[in-house]
Order: C-alpha cells, then structure tokens, then sequence
C-alpha cells in the first residue's frame, strides 16, 4: 500500500529541505522524496499549495485516562492531537491511579493501540503517587515504555531524591521533565505575581518559584551528568539559566507552550479561569524573551501541556478553578498565524521545534522525512482561515482562552504509520 | 450626567464624574436616617439578594437597611464558607437565585473576581460588597463620602493607608477612587504586607508609619488579619503593634491637628489603632458606617433605575 503526496511545500528540518517536491510512501515508512515521482498503483495525494512536515509531536499533553474519563479519554485525546496536526503525544504520569507502575503503563499503551489515533508515549512518574518522597519503580516503568519521568504537575521538592532520580535513570536514556516549582513559593498563587496580580487582588506566584528551581534542576544535572528537560518554561530568568547552563555544556533541555509565547498576564483581567495555569500567564518581558529563546534554540521545542478540564472546573470562582488549558486543537493554528504569518519564527524553525527536536530530545521515532523513516506527516493549509470554535473540539473538554480567535493556517490532514489519521 | 451601567463592580472600571454622581447621590439621601419614618417608596416592588459567601455583620447589614428604606424587599442568602464545600457550585448558586427573577444581586465572596464571573453570568444587576482581596467599592464611596464631608473637597488632599495593602480590598478600591478624584495616596506597612508593584498604582510607599502620618489630611488604618503571623508575613502582634500601631502620642509627634482617622472595621483594638485614638475626637469611624447606610441606598437607587423618585 503506497500513497504519494504530491508537489507540496516538503519542510524537513532534520535533512535541511524546504522544496516543492513529492513524498511517497511505501506502507508505514517513508520511501522516497524527490520532484515528479511517479509510483504505479500509489494512492495519490495532491499537495499543491500545502506544506508537507514531519509529524509534530508534542510532548507534555495530559490525556486524563485511567481516572479522569471524563476530562479526556486516551480516543478523544488521541483525536484531538490528529485534528491538531500532532502525529504522536507524551502522555504525562498524573492520571488516576497515578502511572508509577508497569500496570498503568500497559493499561495506558493498550488503550494506545487499540483506541488511540496517534502514537502515545506514556512519562513515568518519578515518586511513587507523585509523593515527593519514595522513588517509583523506574527501570520497570522505562522496560514497559516509559520514554522519561516527571511528576509534572508537582515538583519534587526533595533535591536528595531528585539527584537520586537522576543517577538511577542514566543507564535507560530517559531524560527527567521537571515541572520548576518551589512549592513554598508559589503557594496559594493563581495567578503571575506582578502589578496585574496587584491591581485584581489575587494572589501571585512570583517568577522566582520557577527559576530557583530551574537553577537547582541545572546544578544537579551538572552534578549527575543527568539530562533534565525543563517543562513548559515561562520567565526570562529560567531562559537565562537554561542558556548558560548550554553554554556549560550541561545536558539541559526545555520547552516552551503556545500560551506562554502569545498571551501575558495582561489576559487574566477577565477574571475568566481560562487564563489560568500552572506556570501561569507571564509579563510581556517573560512572553518576549521565552520567544527568543525559542528562535534562537536555547528553548528546544514546543510542547502544549494540554491540560483538560470539564467546564464545572472552569467557570466559578478564579482561585477555586482548575489549572490548565487544553491545547493540541489550537497549537498549529496560533503558532502559524501569529508567529510565522508576520515573520517572526521562519516557517522551518517553526517545524523544527515541533518535530525534529522534541523527537531527538527522547529519542522518538520520526522528526525526519529520510528515507526508511516512519511514516508520520503533518500536512498543512498555510491559507485556511478559521476561527477557533471550543464546541467543535475532538477534545472531551473545551477550556481554551483563545476560543473566538481568527487564525490564519490550519492542520490540513495527519498521516501517522502511512495512513491519514485525520483530514 | 445619567448613571448607565448595569453593574456596580469596582471603582477601577469607574471614572471621576462616575464617582462623584454616586457620592452625591449619597449625600442627598443621609438625611432619611433623621426621619421619624425612615421609608421612601423608590424601590417599591423591587427584590434584592444580599448573596453573602463570606461573614460580614456590618456590610450585609448596611446594605440590608438600605434597601428597607427603599422599601425594596430584601433576602439575606448566607453561604457558609466556600462555593465547594456546600457542593453546589458558586454559578449553580447564582443561577438559581437569578431563576427568582430578583432585580439586584449584592455579592460578598473571599475569591477576587466572584463579582464579575457573576455579572457576565447573570441579566439581574450586581454589586460587589467585597470580592476577596479586589475591590470593595461601596467602602470606598462611603470613605470618600465621608472625607468629602469633613474636608470640603476632593482635590489635593492627602491620605495615607496603613497595615495590610497585599490583602485589602478596601485599600484597592480607595487607591483608585483617591487618585481619580485628585487625592495624593501613600500606603504603608511592613514590606511583606505591601503588594508587588503598588507605585504602578500611582501611590507612594512608605515603611515607617511615622514617615506615612506625617502632615495628610486623612490617616486610613486597616485591620490586621491574625492569620498573617502563621503564614510568617509578620513575626507577631507585639511587634506589629509597637512600630504599626497608632497611638496618640505618635499622633501628636506627626500628624496635623486636623487629620481624619478612618477605618473601615471591625477595629483591633490595641493593635493597629489604641482605643484612645479609635474613640478619640480624629476619629470619624462611626461616621463612616453610618454612611455606609446612605452609600448603599444611592447605588441600590441608581443600579434599579428609580432616580429621582426618592424624595
């Protein structure tokens, strides 16, 4: 079974190619590329006037499932990544029971393989029920496919125990995600400390509860040889001490969300609870320099933490709702028309953080279009313009802020193992 | 100028004739508490919820009152605690009482914001007695109202707020009333309790209450909460007292002879004010709650649309 995507914008950062060419695949691997192929009996694809990309993986999404079904569900999740243009999603450990056990994991990549869409990486979490205290079975977790750990959505606040976690898992190659918090600091904040949080009488969450903690993640990566991967970074201080610790040499990795690049602190005003997320919505210098950081690679990619959360979560009281928004159904559309359409991120810098470098970060298959890769494409439309509509969601849950925004480009059609998962 | 909105929900949203409109407004009505039958027929058939999250005996009262002068019918909803702990939720609530068809909803809440998720929730009008640490207009118009009374003016007085900034919603809602209306503002307390970025506000900051006192017009003393030592903002009431609290003698040493002292209550007495100073001839204190009745009564007057029927 072959498909041949014909005379699209091929954009592979991997193999520097941004060229109008073909791309044909042969079963669930990348064949060939090259201009005017011709393959007999292919299923056809016209591509013209779309850009042809490696799979986009992201790589913090919460897919609720086992525990919170009805947030999200490993098939509506799953769902919403291929509507979104993501070929493959890392799922994170705080699901209920939590996945700090081979059971979950399997139960997780079971529900994968027969319900899911896309690919699923499960992340293992680090402590045992997200304690902080007591180690989970790490090797177990790594043997059953655990692809990192993080206790995202906690930090663990015990140094001697991270360093532990750090030694322990050299020998499986997978990175810690650490989600920056120092729980003290942050404490009862629902929003960025600043004037905003000033003038609307919440309380804040100053930067420095992530940068103390970037800084002691980097010290004892240095100290292990450890590589950490520094989860949805949000200050100008955690960029700075990510870009000197690179600078080191230290094995230090980062990511940025969508809505850390494009919203500010400004858009909590509303009081509307979708504006609200851990870390939370930062001051226009934070959101100009984590950007930066981006184009200039000392942010590696970008990842949505997809976070959903049912509207009863949502709708009351800001300090009582839940942290998070969803994000792989509005990702692709936001980056494309508010970074790429004015010319700030370059269209293949824009690929390259949402494909090639999170996929080299784990050790993922694909961010590639060589030959003998899988076959996991994003096509996009650079031309479609939409408006974001939460109810149309493939997502179980809607809680976006950029509900009503009108964007340019949008996910044209997903092709994950050589078959389109979502047009 | 005609009041237009629907809501009454910070001072921050209003402008400078806003304010003015309902501190006259106010005015014009103090003189129904001297009435031998202190009923006006305004709001005659009209239905007010005092939606109460939060334990409040003065404002639920004041309000309460001022809509029975009114002769508006008043229910009192007394929510224990939070929104969660009941099990129903803070918008299910609203919404039920909003199914009652009632023309004005006056909220109280400890979460900043409850006020406006409620007025974009809800067709009814609402007013914010005090959403968590916002804002707490009604307080600041009757502060204003009271210094407007005492003072003559507005323009180019100059007030101090002391204690607790990061946690008052009376000291955000009198900070931008005060500065709209021309009034120079300086906050002051112990660095923990002043809020990240307040100059941005248009205050001044002082850190010695002596520095703060020192030739203003109005001294403003908030109430420390006695939960401020736990959480280690403050090392103890002791302390607190001895270089925040204001006594006569420091008075006397800084202040003019014709300041005002106000608070907003209810007093600890002992720690932010001395009984001498509270009960002493600066003090306006009880004036301001006693305007707190008329206050209420012009914004209830202008929110449910009767203007001018009230004589």
């Amino acid at each position: 079974m072959s498909l041949l995507v014909r005379n699209g914008r091929v954009v592979d950062p991997a193999n520097s190619l941004d060229a109008v060419q073909d791309v044909l695949i042969a079963g669930d691997r990348i064949e060939r590329l090259g201009p005017n192929l011709t393959a007999p009996g292919a299923t056809v694809l016209d591509a013209t006037g779309k850009i042809v990309c490696p799979g986009f993986i992201d790589l913090h999404v919460h897919l609720r499932e086992p525990g919170q079904e009805y947030k999200e569900t490993v098939a509506t999740g799953t769902r919403a990544a291929a509507a979104g243009g993501f070929t493959a999603v890392c799922c994170m450990a705080n699901t209920h029971p939590v996945n700090d056990n081979r059971a979950v994991t399997d139960y997780i990549r079971a529900k994968a393989e027969t319900q899911g869409v896309v690919r699923v990486y499960p992340i293992g979490a680090v402590t045992r029920n997200l304690g902080g205290e007591a180690l989970a079975e790490l090797a177990e977790l790594a043997e059953a496919g655990c692809v990192a750990f993080s206790d995202d959505g906690k930090c663990v606040m015990n140094a001697a125990l991270y360093r532990h976690a750090m030694e322990y898992t050299l020998p499986f190659g997978t990175p810690l995600i650490s989600h920056a918090e120092d729980h003290a600091l942050a404490q009862g904040g629902a929003m960025n400390e600043g004037v905003v949080s000033t003038e609307l009488g919440l309380p804040g969450i100053p930067a420095a509860a992530e940068d103390v903690m970037v800084a002691r993640d980097i010290l004892l990566a240095e100290l292990t040889g450890a590589h950490v991967h520094i989860a949805h970074v949000s200050t100008a201080g955690a960029v700075r001490l990510v870009r000197d610790a690179k600078a080191r040499g230290v094995r230090v990795t980062a990511e940025v969300t969508p809505h850390h690049l494009l919203l500010t602190e400004e858009a909590v005003r509303s009081f509307d609870a979708n504006t609200k997320m851990n870390p939370p919505l930062r001051s226009k210098r934070d959101a100009e320099a984590v950007l930066e950081a981006l184009i200039d690679g000392t942010i590696d990619c970008i990842a949505t933490d997809h976070a959903p959360h049912a509207s009863s979560e949502k709708e009351g009281e800001f300090d009582h709702a839940a942290f998070g928004i969803v994000g792989l159904e509005t990702a692709v559309g936001l980056l494309m028309d508010r970074l790429v359409k004015p010319g700030i991120v370059p269209l293949p810098t824009l690929v390259a953080r949402l494909s090639r470098d999170p996929a080299r970060l784990l050790g993922l298959p694909g961010g590639s279009l060589a030959p003998g890769a899988p076959a996991d494409l994003t096509l996009l439309d650079p031309a479609a313009r939409w408006t974001i509509e939460p109810a149309r969601f493939q997502s179980r849950s809607r809680n976006t802020p950029f509900g009503g925004w009108t964007v340019t480009g949008k996910p044209w059609k997903t092709i994950v193992g050589g078959r389109v998962a979502w047009e | 100028m005609g009041w237009t909105r629907k809501d009454l929900l910070s001072i921050r949203e209003l402008d400078a004739a806003e304010i003015v409109l309902l501190v006259e407004t106010a005015a014009s009505l103090q003189e129904i508490a001297g009435r031998e039958i202190k009923k006006v027929p305004a709001l005659r058939g009209k239905t007010i919820v005092n939606l109460f999250y939060e334990n409040s005996t003065r404002t639920r009262t004041s309000f309460e009152i001022a809509g029975k002068w009114l002769s508006a019918d008043v229910v009192n909803f007394s929510a224990g605690g939070s929104s969660a702990a009941k099990g129903e939720s803070f918008i299910d609530t609203a919404r039920n009482i909003a199914a009652m068809s009632p023309d004005v909803v006056v909220v109280r809440h400890a979460s900043a914001g409850a006020a406006e998720i409620l007025a974009r929730t809800l067709p009814c009008s609402i007013v914010n007695a005090g959403d968590g640490a916002h804002e707490h207009p009604t307080q600041a118009l009757l502060d204003l109202l009271t210094i407007k009374e005492h003072k003559g003016h507005f323009e180019g007085l100059s007030v101090a707020i002391v204690g607790d900034i990061t946690h008052s919603r009376v000291a955000r809602s009198n900070i931008h009333g005060m500065r709209k209306l021309g009034m120079t503002v300086t906050v002051a307390g112990p660095p923990t309790l002043i809020p990240p970025f307040v100059q941005e506000l248009g205050v001044k900051v002082a850190y010695r209450l002596e520095d703060a006192i020192r030739d203003v017009d109005v001294i403003m003393m908030l109430r420390l909460q006695q939960e401020r030592m736990s959480s280690g903002l403050i090392p103890s009431l002791r302390e607190y007292s001895r270089y925040w609290g204001l006594t006569l003698d420091k008075l006397r040493a800084e202040a003019r002879p014709d300041v005002l002292i106000m608070h907003p209550g209810p007093v600890n007495r002992g720690v932010e004010l001395s009984p001498e100073v509270a009960d002493g001839p600066y003090s306006v204190i009880l004036d301001q709650v006693a305007k707190g009745v008329a206050v209420r009564m012009g914004v209830l007057l202008l929110l449910a649309g009767a203007r001018g029927e009230a004589a």
